[in-house]
């Protein structure tokens, strides 16, 4: 695939989570709670606003299809402003300062005075109803030629637990947003550059980590397509592969209008009632429903149930407008018989509805006569644009789980921001943009590492991206051998987690108290996988050295050695100075590895050495 | 339309104002950033959108409610164009913003002023009064008073005294902005438009009674207090239980036995208030100078603490008030339960010295009645007896309520 002469351009924006004290607009902590912990419940209504130039915004009135009733959890960290009952506290200067420094990173210019925005979203994720944001810095550059458009700070939008259940604990937090230009032409350099761009903000120490913490938005367009947003990519590795769908997605609506052209196809209101059809039907769906219309697409035959993407067919776009309306689904001739509808069904509908074989069917089954003509107008629409000189219609889509995408809404304008008049602007003065250090890249640091504490250049890279860096930083500071705290965090913990033992529930302090005593020679460094797995059953350090290490004293090490090495005379005799490797691990089985496995090889060697003189001729 | 350039780049957008030395601007993405004015460079107008004024139909088999407008946030929003407010406000600008209140009645609207309610004034009371009455006498269903809630308790318990009133006068406004998708705006402005179309027969106060969108209370215009500053349910019947309560989505309207009925009551208007009246709050330690102020006034409300006390040392400057012709009545800073200065010392002293007991009316309603008592009735004797009397609801016999 030729991307280049396909015309694919693409931007992203990527939303990173801000390791802050307290939240952005609040001064709860920035902590995430298991929703099963929710200590209190309540539900609002949301209603769609003009902008402050008098306009609706395109995506909220798409947005107000359906009744718009949420029910949020609330914590007990979390406060009235999260509940949109109390104005928000100035903007979180510390989240501001970590903003600034991505800016510096990445050469832009900061805004004079930073305004805090409402950026209307009526999706329930924002119990206000609209998620604050500021623009802090403009122009930014990327190595690969590419620019960075803006960086903003805003407000993360409460997590959705199920339906319109929203989760209060994470609505506040700081998110950094960062959006690109549109430089980017090939799949993989989308790629690239997103983890180029996540590698920076986690340079400076002071971004969350692990799931769900960073979310890439990814915009692409090809020549006679439309720019189309993919929300919500959370694993880098997918990015690639979600462009690669949507240019697709892209190409098969156009060759889908072009057949469509050719066929004459044409869309007309000719929707009938067919509810009678079906009262025999077998179909779950149809069974249950109130009321059934169909719609007959002229022309259309082949085309809406032809794939756009893996998965994914004309009929799913159209499905996914009627879904709007509050509807689970539409059914069309394409796909049927099937999902529980005869060919008997079929083939009545289509005589009912005058549907040639040339034609497409379009089923819609709703609970009222609203539901039904929303349903069936947006079926409309969908099928419209199909055929229309824009066959790509201009949208915010969510990204699935294997990188096609399904539509959410229109993309949004200018129309939905409003100014947050509750909340100060800032100055960003040259005073205060002059004192930011730019911290060293985590790339450049582990050039260092591999330099400094001579690591091996793969194992630096790795230990710069990881989640454990200022725990290993901290070790180093306190003394602990850089290479001890390297192999642990890199090698003893990766295979102790294929074992199954969870690592992640140790804490950085063990981790400390762990070199600590290898290092004051308190445990051996061979004890340290015992250690770690004694700490991650939930035992205490100190429990766990007492255990591992039952205080072997010199005396007793040397009488375990003498008895493993004259028990094991004969084998010694045979093998001669090669035994010592064998009976080391016979020796640190014995002592459980608390012994330094240096002492153990001296005494070990020396009585092999007697051993073997002894038995001399 | 301007350039602006800084920090080596250069952008267009629109500017909005020039605000504590920054320009502000709003850039293609809508975003405003603030810029040194130096720095912009006008070059031309955007495309002016003319005023969407599209008239939104009413049905005119519903009943007729009036709209008294006070400046309340029920309907408006900033407006760039003009920099405030806006000043618009008739009943298609309020069934745009509100349309499910095309459900409930139809509508006049009276625009008598747009103020924060901070600056709300007796004088604007009389005014409010006026236009009321004029409406429920030409022969109105109801009528909705949309307020800013700083004060709105203030101005219920002011109309409750200055009308009598057949029909409902439903006082509403919103605590959560009218210009955010969540605001309480709409569902005040349905169920206060619910209740002003139901049985009710007084002046009562119509907000959120949870923080859900689920309910509003309706609260008896001399009893409601504003008991929190920024919540959806901050108003709160003290002394009583809520008159009823509107259901929401339903639009039900269930009211109390003891809620005055429609047509209960007939139509009268006594808008005479005496504005030199106060209301000192104690504390401990507080300097008897700070009375002095009040020497020449008709009367003068003490919030004194637990059952209606003051420190002894203030004893002296309340016997020159009094002596001097100025009522001073006690009302309790605890808001709940009844004053009774009868159990200790200084209430006696108190008492003595010529103090009214104010029962269990709320400090500030207290007050109210005072001015308009005392603008109504000159004789001493029979202001005192009105001031214990029970007119509207805000004096309680009995202490049937709990905290």
């Amino acid at each position: 695939m030729d991307y280049r002469s396909a015309g694919l351009t693409a931007g992203i924006e990527i939303h990173q989570q801000v390791n802050t004290k307290e939240k952005l607009f609040c001064h709860c902590q920035t902590l995430l709670r298991d929703s099963i912990e929710h200590s209190g419940e309540f539900f609002r209504y949301l209603r769609v606003t003009e902008s402050e130039m008098g306009e609706i915004d395109r995506a909220a009135q798409e947005e107000m299809k359906r009744d718009r009733k949420f029910h949020y959890y609330t914590y007990d960290t979390t406060c009235l402003v999260e509940n949109d009952e109390e104005p928000p506290s100035p903007l979180n200067d510390e989240a501001l300062s970590v903003c600034l420094t991505i800016a510096k990173m990445f050469g832009m210019a900061p805004v004079q005075q930073v305004h805090t925005m409402r950026k209307l979203v009526i999706d329930g994720s924002n119990t206000s109803g609209f998620q604050r944001t500021a623009l802090v810095a403009l122009n930014g550059t990327l190595p690969n030629g590419g620019e960075i458009d803006t960086i903003c700070l805003e407000e993360e939008a409460a997590q959705r637990v199920k339906d319109d259940i929203f989760s209060l604990d994470r609505l506040g937090i700081p998110l950094i947003e960062i959006t690109t230009s549109p430089c980017m032409h090939t799949p993989e350099e989308v790629q690239e550059v997103a983890e180029y761009i996540g590698m920076v903000l986690r340079s400076t120490g002071k971004v969350k980590r692990g799931i769900g913490t960073i979310r890439q938005d990814v915009n692409i367009s090809i020549l006679g397509g439309a720019r189309v947003e993919i929300k919500g990519v959370q694993e880098l590795d997918l990015i690639a592969e979600v462009v690669r769908r949507e240019v697709q997605r892209q190409q098969n609506l156009i060759a889908i209008r072009n057949e469509l052209l050719q066929k004459k196809a044409s869309v007309h209101d000719n929707a009938k009632n067919v509810t009678g059809l079906f009262k025999e039907t077998k179909s779950t769906v149809l069974k249950k429903a109130k009321q059934i219309y169909a719609i007959s697409l002229e022309g259309f035959a082949g085309q809406v149930g032809r794939e756009i993407q893996p998965g994914r067919r004309l009929g799913s776009e159209m499905s996914d407008y009627a879904k709007k309306c509050g509807i689970g689904g539409i059914f069309h001739t394409d796909e049927l018989p099937g999902y529980g509808v005869t060919a008997d069904e079929v083939a009545r509908l289509r005589i009912h509805m005058n549907a040639g074989v040339e034609d497409c069917v379009v089923i819609v089954a709703a609970v009222n006569d609203n539901q039904t003509a929303c349903a069936l107008n947006q079926v409309i629409i969908r099928a419209q644009l199909a055929l229309s000189d824009n066959p790509v219609p201009e949208e915010t889509r969510k990204m699935l789980e294997t990188g096609s995408s399904a539509y959410m809404r229109p993309l949004p304008g200018a129309a939905r921001m409003y100014p947050e008049t509750d909340v100060l602007p800032v100055i960003v003065d040259n005073d205060r943009w002059n004192a930011i250090a730019v911290p060293e890249l985590l790339t450049a640091k582990a050039q260092r590492y591999a330099r400094e504490y001579s690591i091996d250049r793969n194992y630096a890279i790795q230990l710069a991206l990881s989640e454990k860096l200022p725990l290993f930083e901290r070790a180093v500071a306190e003394g602990i051998k850089p290479k001890l705290a390297v192999f642990t965090i890199l090698s003893t913990c990766t295979e102790l987690r294929r074992e199954g033992v969870e690592t992640g529930k140790i804490s950085d302090e063990d981790y400390l108290a762990s070199w600590h005593a290898v290092e004051s020679g308190r445990a051996a460094k061979e004890a340290i996988p015992d250690i770690f797995r004694g700490l991650a059953s939930g035992s205490s350090f100190e429990d766990v050295i007492r255990k591992l290490s039952p205080a072997v004293s010199l005396q007793e090490l040397e009488s375990i050695i003498q008895k493993v090495v004259s028990d094991r005379s004969d084998f010694v005799a045979q093998k001669g100075k090669t035994a010592l490797g064998p009976l080391m691990g016979v020796v640190m089985t014995e002592v459980r590895g608390s012994v330094d496995g240096k002492i153990v090889s001296d005494i070990l060697k020396k009585e092999i050495d007697s051993l073997l003189a002894a038995k001399k001729p | 339309m301007v350039e602006c350039t800084y920090g080596g780049t250069t952008k267009e957008g629109i500017f909005i104002i020039e605000r504590d030395g920054m320009a502000v601007v709003k850039l293609d993405s809508g975003y405003n950033i603030g810029v040194n004015p130096v720095s912009c460079k006008f070059f031309g107008h955007p495309a002016e959108s003319p005023p969407k004024k599209i008239k939104i139909p009413q049905k005119n088999d519903l009943p007729a409610l009036s709209i008294v407008s006070t400046g309340g946030t029920i309907a408006s929003r900033i407006d760039y164009r003009t920099g405030s407010v806006t000043s618009q406000f008739d009943a298609s600008d309020i069934l745009m913003a509100i349309p499910e209140l095309a459900k409930v009645a139809h509508y006049r609207t009276i625009p008598l002023a747009t103020i924060l309610s901070e600056n709300m004034t007796p004088a604007i009371w009389q005014e409010l009064a006026r236009a009321v009455y004029k409406e429920i006498k030409n022969g109105i269903a109801g009528v909705i008073i949309t307020h800013g809630t700083d004060t709105m308790a203030h101005s219920a318990a002011a109309i409750s005294f200055m009308i009598d009133t057949p029909v409902p006068i439903v006082f509403v406004g919103s605590q959560r902005s009218a210009d955010r998708p969540s605001s309480d705006n709409a569902i005040n402005a349905v169920c206060a438009a619910s209740a002003a179309t139901s049985d009710l027969g007084e002046v009562a106060v119509v907000m959120h009674a949870t923080t859900n969108d689920d309910t509003c209370a309706i609260h008896r215009g001399t009893r409601v207090r504003k008991m929190h500053s920024s919540r959806r349910d901050a108003f709160r019947s003290i002394g009583i239980d809520p008159l009823g309560s509107v259901a929401y989505p339903s639009r039900e309207v269930t009211l109390k036995s003891y809620t005055a009925r429609r047509g209960s009551r007939t139509l009268a208007l006594h808008v005479k208030l005496e504005e030199h009246c106060g209301l000192v709050q104690f504390y401990p330690g507080m300097s008897p100078d700070l009375l002095k102020i009040y020497e020449g006034y008709k009367g003068l409300v003490l919030s004194g603490t637990g059952l209606g006390h003051v420190s002894t040392t203030l004893l002296p400057s309340i016997k020159k008030l009094i002596r001097s012709g100025t009522m001073v009545v006690m009302t309790t800073q605890c808001m709940q339960g009844r004053v009774c200065d009868r159990v200790y010392d200084t209430g006696r002293d108190l008492l003595t010295a010529g103090v009214i007991e104010g029962g269990d009316m709320l400090p500030e309603v207290a007050l109210v009645k005072m001015m308009w008592v005392l603008g109504n009735e000159r004789d001493p004797e029979r202001a005192a007896a009105l001031m214990q009397k029970d007119l509207k609801g805000e004096c309680n016999r009995r202490s049937t309520h709990g905290l």
